[in-house]
């Protein structure tokens, strides 16, 4: 168990120094840089801008040197200044944002078990029946839908029709300050229902697919079989035997589609105008805020590797195989 | 082949998704000729219309066709996602193949590379690269191309380890045939079923990664129609012009879905041992 734990750590470390490499290689397109004859023309990218950008990673110096320097800026959580008016430190941009999508990304992580799941079970079920087939199709449509049109149809329905909810920022701007505590719990609900509703439903596609095919697979294995020969019942062996084995796996799914729920946060926090790290990154790569960029997306990529890491320490964990020990030959 | 496109017809969502992407190929194909409109011709006597006779699918803030721009953007939309898949296969191809037969410090080494890059969410990673670069049609079909690579490389890998013991593969070898020879000559062919499911996928991927880029004004740029902007004109009219929204929306989930489905059903076909989807 330690020993399967310390290589995880181990290769988590290895693909963290990938990270830093591959960040500190996109800086170098930056105008001014070693790697950047396309941005060399760039006409939107002023002399003083490129100046300002080859002082603040020192481009002029020896790349090991630049790398160094880098590095022990990012270690101590030093990504420079933005290059706004206000030019704040990125840490601190970066720091007020952060709760925002792990908040929004945490809870529709568990709307997405929490529907994808049994859903996914009761397909798997009733392989064939016709509200599998359209639940089946259903997903496929999930997976095929641009998530920012979904936004615009949520906004249409709910804000332009219907009147029903709020479909921009975080929370009320008019009158917040005089909400009492569960009033303002109530109105940060109701903004948050559409961005939810958006983050969720890619997901719950992609995940209730999944569920299906490991629990149709494990259904029929040798050792459902088995316990059905014994003659338990359909609902000890759906709960004790086939589920367990079928859900395992789910954990490291989990942690590999990170990514792409925290890539959908550029979008719906764009589109509601939420104030975390997508709308962030949005505004920096349009505002050509270098430092924010860079800072962001190498946060993005080491929380998406956490997020991982922590998926494989829950699976060594849950399974029995890899906790005591035991190896499967 | 002429085999598989039968098997492929022969089932409902196979149907649906050959004669979807046949009709995007022959409309793109034939867009001059097809479009009623001029797809950039401003119209100040029909600004906003709704959809009526001489207008199908209404017109824009411009009074321009949208018939006609969805047309010439779905045109786009298919050039980007088959430079970019091409982009893509080939690194994937290339990097899997590579990993899967050489082994050792090469796979370790391409194995490492995959795992960092994966880290990174993909629409992070390219708005990251396209803030250094002008955004044009050329910028995204590259830029998504070399960041979408990673799925297919892990792919042919898998499938050149289970291949490279073969004996036709020894027997090549001991033949004295190159690495790259092998890996061309005889490894590749027999690994082209999981890679024509996953360029499919991929395709859906791409228009949808474009259509976002767009909408968030990154991607084409205007007056050049691209689903995805023209989708900005209808968030900002979302009160007086639904279809401006509704339209471009649903061509781009019905490509994708068709690209998806195409993807699922020669799956099927490829491997019927599998429990079937549909």
């Amino acid at each position: 168990m330690l020993k399967v734990l310390f290589k995880k750590f181990l290769s988590m470390l290895i693909t963290l120094w990938g990270i830093t490499i591959i960040s500190f290689f996109l800086i170098h397109l930056a105008p001014g840089g070693p790697l950047s004859p396309m941005t060399e023309f760039n006409p939107r990218i002023t002399p003083e801008y490129r100046e300002k950008l080859v002082k603040m990673y020192g481009l002029d110096r020896p790349l090991y040197e630049q790398y160094l320097k880098w590095l022990k800026g990012v270690l101590t959580l030093d990504f420079g200044k933005s290059f706004s008016i206000d030019e704040r430190p990125v840490w601190d941009k970066i720091k007020e944002r952060l709760p925002i999508t792990l908040l929004i990304n945490g809870l529709s992580l568990v709307l997405i078990l929490l529907i994808a799941v049994p859903l996914g079970v009761y397909s798997a079920l009733k392989s064939g029946s016709l509200p599998e087939r359209v639940l089946t199709f259903l997903s496929f449509v999930g997976y095929a839908m641009p998530s920012f049109w979904f936004a615009l149809l949520l906004m249409m329905l709910f804000g332009v029709k219907l009147h029903l909810l709020p479909i921009s920022g975080l929370h009320s701007t008019i009158g917040y300050e005089e909400m009492s505590t569960l009033q303002k719990i109530w109105d940060w609900t109701k903004h948050l229902i559409c961005p939810l509703l958006v983050a969720t439903f890619g997901g719950i596609a992609g995940i209730s697919r999944y569920v299906r095919n490991s629990v149709y697979e494990v259904l029929y294995s040798d050792f459902v079989l088995f316990a059905r020969a014994k003659g338990l019942s359909e609902r000890r062996v759906l709960f004790k035997h086939a589920l367990r084995n079928a859900l395992l796996p789910l954990i490291t799914i989990l942690g590999l589609s990170l990514p792409g729920l925290i890539g959908g946060s550029v979008i719906f926090e764009t589109i509601f105008g939420i104030p975390g790290l997508g709308q962030l990154m949005w505004q920096s790569v349009m505002a050509r805020d270098y430092p924010v960029i860079m800072g962001n997306l190498f946060l993005i990529a080491v929380l998406t590797l956490l997020g991982n890491f922590l998926a494989d320490l829950g699976y060594a964990l849950a399974d029995p195989r890899i906790r005591t020990g035991a190896r499967k030959k | 082949m002429k085999e598989l496109l039968k098997e492929i017809l022969k089932t409902k969502t196979g149907l649906f998704s050959v004669s979807v992407i046949l009709l995007l190929i022959l409309s793109s194909i034939l867009a001059p000729w097809i479009s009623p409109y001029d797809p950039y011709e401003i119209n100040v006597k029909a600004i906003l219309a709704p959809p009526c006779l001489s207008h199908p699918l209404g017109t824009d803030l411009l009074g321009r066709d949208l018939l006609s721009r969805i047309i010439y953007a779905s045109r786009i939309s298919l050039e980007v996602s088959i430079v970019a898949v091409g982009i893509s296969t080939v690194i994937g191809v290339f990097l899997g193949a590579l990993a899967g037969y050489l082994g050792g410090l090469v796979d370790e080494i391409i194995c490492r590379f995959i795992d960092v890059m994966l880290c990174f969410p993909t629409i992070f990673l390219i708005l990251a690269v396209i803030a250094y670069l002008e955004p044009s049609i050329f910028t995204i079909m590259v830029v998504i191309g070399l960041t979408s690579w990673m799925g297919v490389a892990r792919l042919v890998r898998a499938e050149v380890l289970s291949l490279k013991e073969r004996d036709f593969v020894i027997y090549a070898r001991l033949y004295g045939a190159g690495t790259f020879r092998i890996i061309w000559k005889h490894l590749l062919p027999n690994a082209l079923a999981p890679v024509l499911v996953s360029v499919s996928l991929g395709m859906g991927q791409a228009i949808l990664i474009e259509s976002a880029l767009s909408f968030l004004g990154i991607g084409v740029q205007p007056p050049t129609p691209s689903l995805g902007n023209i989708l900005i004109e209808g968030k900002e009219t979302l009160e007086v012009a639904w279809w401006l929204s509704i339209f471009p929306g649903l061509t781009i989930l019905i490509i994708v879905l068709a690209f998806i489905l195409l993807g699922e059903t020669l799956q099927d076909v490829l491997n019927p041992k599998k429990g079937k989807s549909f």
